[in-house]
């Protein structure tokens, strides 16, 4: 054969290659000839460390099947990207706030025919945590570790601050009466630069806003994770369940009417000023783990890291006072649940569901949830799991989420956008550009007509949908 | 053709098949499918529903769309001159006859050799209101109550103006390389004709490199309206306020966060047909002001 000719032949073999390097490999056989199941999860650090510790658990005990963990970051936009392709992983870790937007659109496996055979029903969970995994009744997803919020403060603070380290505020009143007494200012007296509490400004001073803030009791960006603001602490309410998004619900505008006081408090460039000092979340740089805010809503997940990046803070936690009248006395606390899902088009989704079934195993939930210093969404306790709980105010947590007063975000589609508009009427309202009225009343308009569109597209494929999703069975 | 001028076509062609392939499947379909999809509801994963022309008519009501032009226009009105005149300015220093010309140019070059995403953490910084060098400068030299840069949204837009001047060395390289072509003739003739460092910048040189201005205002203008990087790694997306919610910023968050890929698609092509618009118009004012040799 010629060289040209040769050379001809090489370069689409070439070609050939390269896209065969980008095929699907159907089978998955590992090395060992098990099915590997492969599991995409958000987690990274040591979140994602306790879950390979399962895994590897689970690998061991088993000669059939082999997990595959990969920590995955923007797991849920890679995760709809990958479906859409035809190429998901068997397993995602997701949010639950996912769930009504990824069911909706078709990404995901409806589990109920799976759960009925192998006998796993929602009264084995409390009732909150199950409930997030489902949307318009099917279930698409099981809890791994669950969270609610709470108030975490500095011990060390209250006491510098005349306050009784043991004794966290049971009240909005004492909340409130608590932050102002634990926020201290830098303020220029006869020449000097001194650094006072606000508590002790005169009238002139605190009206001059001369002042620049060194530590906060509390600030009102700070909600904890799950919500753009204190709505849920005001007893809002943000969707009507049916049709009707309720952005401007009265107790929402209270909230933010709230939240806006403490800019009319401290000035709005002494607020900003505060927060500009600080870096992101989840490191040394917030100011609740530099010492520099004394009360902050955060999660069971808290715990770790004030033992990484602040070890010598004191802290407490208990229930986050709410408004008045707000819970029907019990205490108030917003849940959100992280679970594992199977996706739509899974290469393996009976061996995906045994994996899923594994981890909901009480002892299995336990191993994790404890190695994250979390609680199970599981009802029923081992006797040995608050034992040796690595984290102190475990029993808060869980106490929480079995309350009355707990709620979880709206199970919207449309959330994400929803929280977002709901961050930007919080910069409006804080920065006094605009009253709460006004910031919440575009939100709503905005919102709805987004929402709008979504029921529309869902009242178009909502039938086809539920019949898709009855008629799924691989199981 | 004869055979033999077949085979070596066919060869040839066999070569450029991995780019060829490469241009179609990954530019050439998606840019194809961009303009089915803009007509389209489409989430990316369900099928794309035909709607008409409802994504366009959806962006003239939509107020966060129209925040986005209104961003992206006001920050090119002030990062897009302060660019173009500060390179200009700084080629012009750098062409001077001065000793260590070298080590100038390579200095004022180095920035923008520093990838983007690295350039805004260091800005990040800079720019900190309570602990940044520039506020920490200004106060001691007098201003007692320096801008908030980073989260204020009335500075906000100025600076990211500020910081889009890092990366302006390759800029100051192609005015480097205007300002030597101009004729050495001209110059002299002009200073024979008794005209000050001024008016030879303003008759001779500014003429002679117009063509390089009118080129570095295009590309400024196709840039500025695509600016993504500095506001996505400095402000987290959109800002305070969405203050700096970029027009292409818009466009990533409808497409990946929110997955209204047909919105995006569609919002993805009136960005096109403002930067044609925008680029028709400066070519057509150009004619006035651009002095091409021979003209």
């Amino acid at each position: 054969m010629s060289a040209p000719r040769k050379r001809w032949l090489l370069a689409p073999a070439f070609l050939l290659a390269c896209l065969w390097g980008c095929a699907r490999h159907s089978g998955g056989g590992a090395a060992t000839g098990r099915i590997v199941v492969n599991y995409w999860e958000k987690w990274s650090g040591f979140e994602a460390d306790s879950m390979r510790a399962v895994i590897d658990d689970f690998n061991r005990s088993q000669n059939r099947i082999e997990v595959r963990f990969l920590s995955v970051s923007g797991v849920d936009t890679k995760l709809l990207l990958a479906t859409s392709s035809g190429h998901p992983p068997d397993i995602a870790g997701l949010w639950s706030e996912n769930i009504p937007d990824f069911s909706e659109k078709g990404a995901l496996t409806p589990l109920d025919g799976g759960l009925a055979k192998a006998g796993i029903g929602g009264d084995r969970y409390i009732p909150l945590f199950w409930d997030l995994c489902r949307h318009r009744g099917f279930t698409w997803g099981l809890p791994t570790t669950p969270g609610c919020v709470a108030l975490f403060y500095n011990k060390k603070l209250f006491r510098a601050a005349g306050l009784d380290p043991e004794r966290p505020p049971r009240t909005f009143a004492e909340f409130e009466d608590m932050s102002r007494r634990l926020t201290l200012v830098e303020i220029e007296r006869e020449g000097r630069r001194v650094r006072v509490s606000f508590e002790s400004l005169t009238p002139a001073e605190r009206a001059g806003r001369k002042y620049s803030l060194v530590q906060v009791g509390h600030l009102p960006q700070d909600a904890g994770m799950f919500l753009s603001g204190w709505g849920a602490w005001f007893g809002a309410r943000f969707f009507d369940g049916d049709r009707k998004i309720l952005a401007n619900d009265p107790g929402n505008i209270a909230a933010y009417e709230w939240m806006q006081g403490m800019s009319e408090t401290y000035g709005v460039e002494n607020l900003r000023g505060f927060i500009e000092g600080f870096g992101v979340s989840q490191s040394a740089q917030t100011p609740f783990l530099g010492g520099a805010e004394a009360m902050v809503v955060q999660g069971p997940w808290m715990p770790n890291f004030i033992s990484k990046f602040a070890p010598s803070l004191e802290w407490g936690a208990a229930a986050c006072p709410a408004a008045d009248g707000v819970g029907g006395g019990a205490p108030v606390t917003l849940a959100q649940c992280d679970v594992v899902v199977i996706p739509h088009g899974a290469e393996h989704p009976r061996e995906a569901f045994e994996f899923l079934c594994y981890l909901q195993r009480q002892d299995v939930s336990e191993k994790l949830a404890k190695s994250q210093q979390k609680f199970t969404a599981l009802r029923d306790v081992s006797p040995g799991f608050l034992v040796d709980h690595p984290n102190p105010a475990i029993r808060l947590f869980m106490d929480l989420s079995r309350s009355a007063g707990a709620r979880v975000v709206p199970r919207l589609p449309i959330w994400h956008e929803y929280d977002a508009e709901l961050a930007v009427a919080r910069e409006r309202v804080l920065n006094l550009r605009a009253t709460p009225t006004e910031a919440l009343a575009e939100v709503q308009e905005r919102v709805g007509w987004k929402f709008d569109r979504v029921m529309r597209r869902w009242d178009a494929v909502g039938v086809e949908r539920i019949s898709e999703w009855r008629a799924y069975d691989a199981w | 053709m004869t055979p033999g001028e077949r085979r070596r076509s066919l060869v040839g062609l066999a070569f450029v098949s991995p780019w060829l392939v490469g241009f179609l499947v990954f530019a050439c379909y998606p840019v194809c499918a961009s303009v089915y999809f803009s007509f389209c509801d489409y989430d990316v994963l369900s099928r794309p529903v035909w709607v008409g022309l409802l994504n366009y008519q959806d962006m003239l009501s939509d107020g966060v769309f129209w925040q986005s032009v209104r961003n992206t226009l006001v920050f090119n009105l002030m990062a897009l001159p302060l660019g173009l005149v500060s390179a200009l300015v700084l080629a012009l220093l750098l062409n001077q006859p001065v000793r260590m010309k070298g080590t100038f140019r390579a200095i004022y070059y180095l920035p923008s050799l520093v990838p983007a995403v690295a350039g805004a953490m260091v800005w990040l910084w800079i720019l900190n209101g309570r602990l940044g060098l520039l506020n920490q400068g200004l106060e001691a030299i007098g201003f007692s109550n320096p801008p908030q840069w980073l989260v204020d949204p009335a500075w906000t837009k100025p600076s990211l103006a500020l910081v889009s001047l890092w990366g302006c060395g390759n800029t100051v390289v192609i005015y480097l390389a205007a300002l030597q072509g101009v004729p050495q003739s001209l110059i002299e003739a002009s200073m024979i004709d008794g005209a000050s460092a001024w008016r030879r910048l303003i008759h001779v040189t500014l003429p002679a490199i117009s063509p390089v201005i009118y080129f570095n205002l295009l590309i400024g203008i196709i840039g500025g309206l695509q600016v993504f990087t500095s506001a996505f790694i400095m402000m987290g997306g959109a800002g305070p306020e969405r203050s700096v919610l970029f027009y292409a910023i818009y466009i990533y968050q409808n497409a990946f966060e929110y997955r209204h890929m047909g919105y995006a698609s569609a919002m993805a092509w009136m960005l096109c047909m403002l930067i044609l618009v925008l680029t028709l118009l400066a070519s057509r004012v150009s004619r006035r002001f651009v002095h091409y040799q021979g003209d």
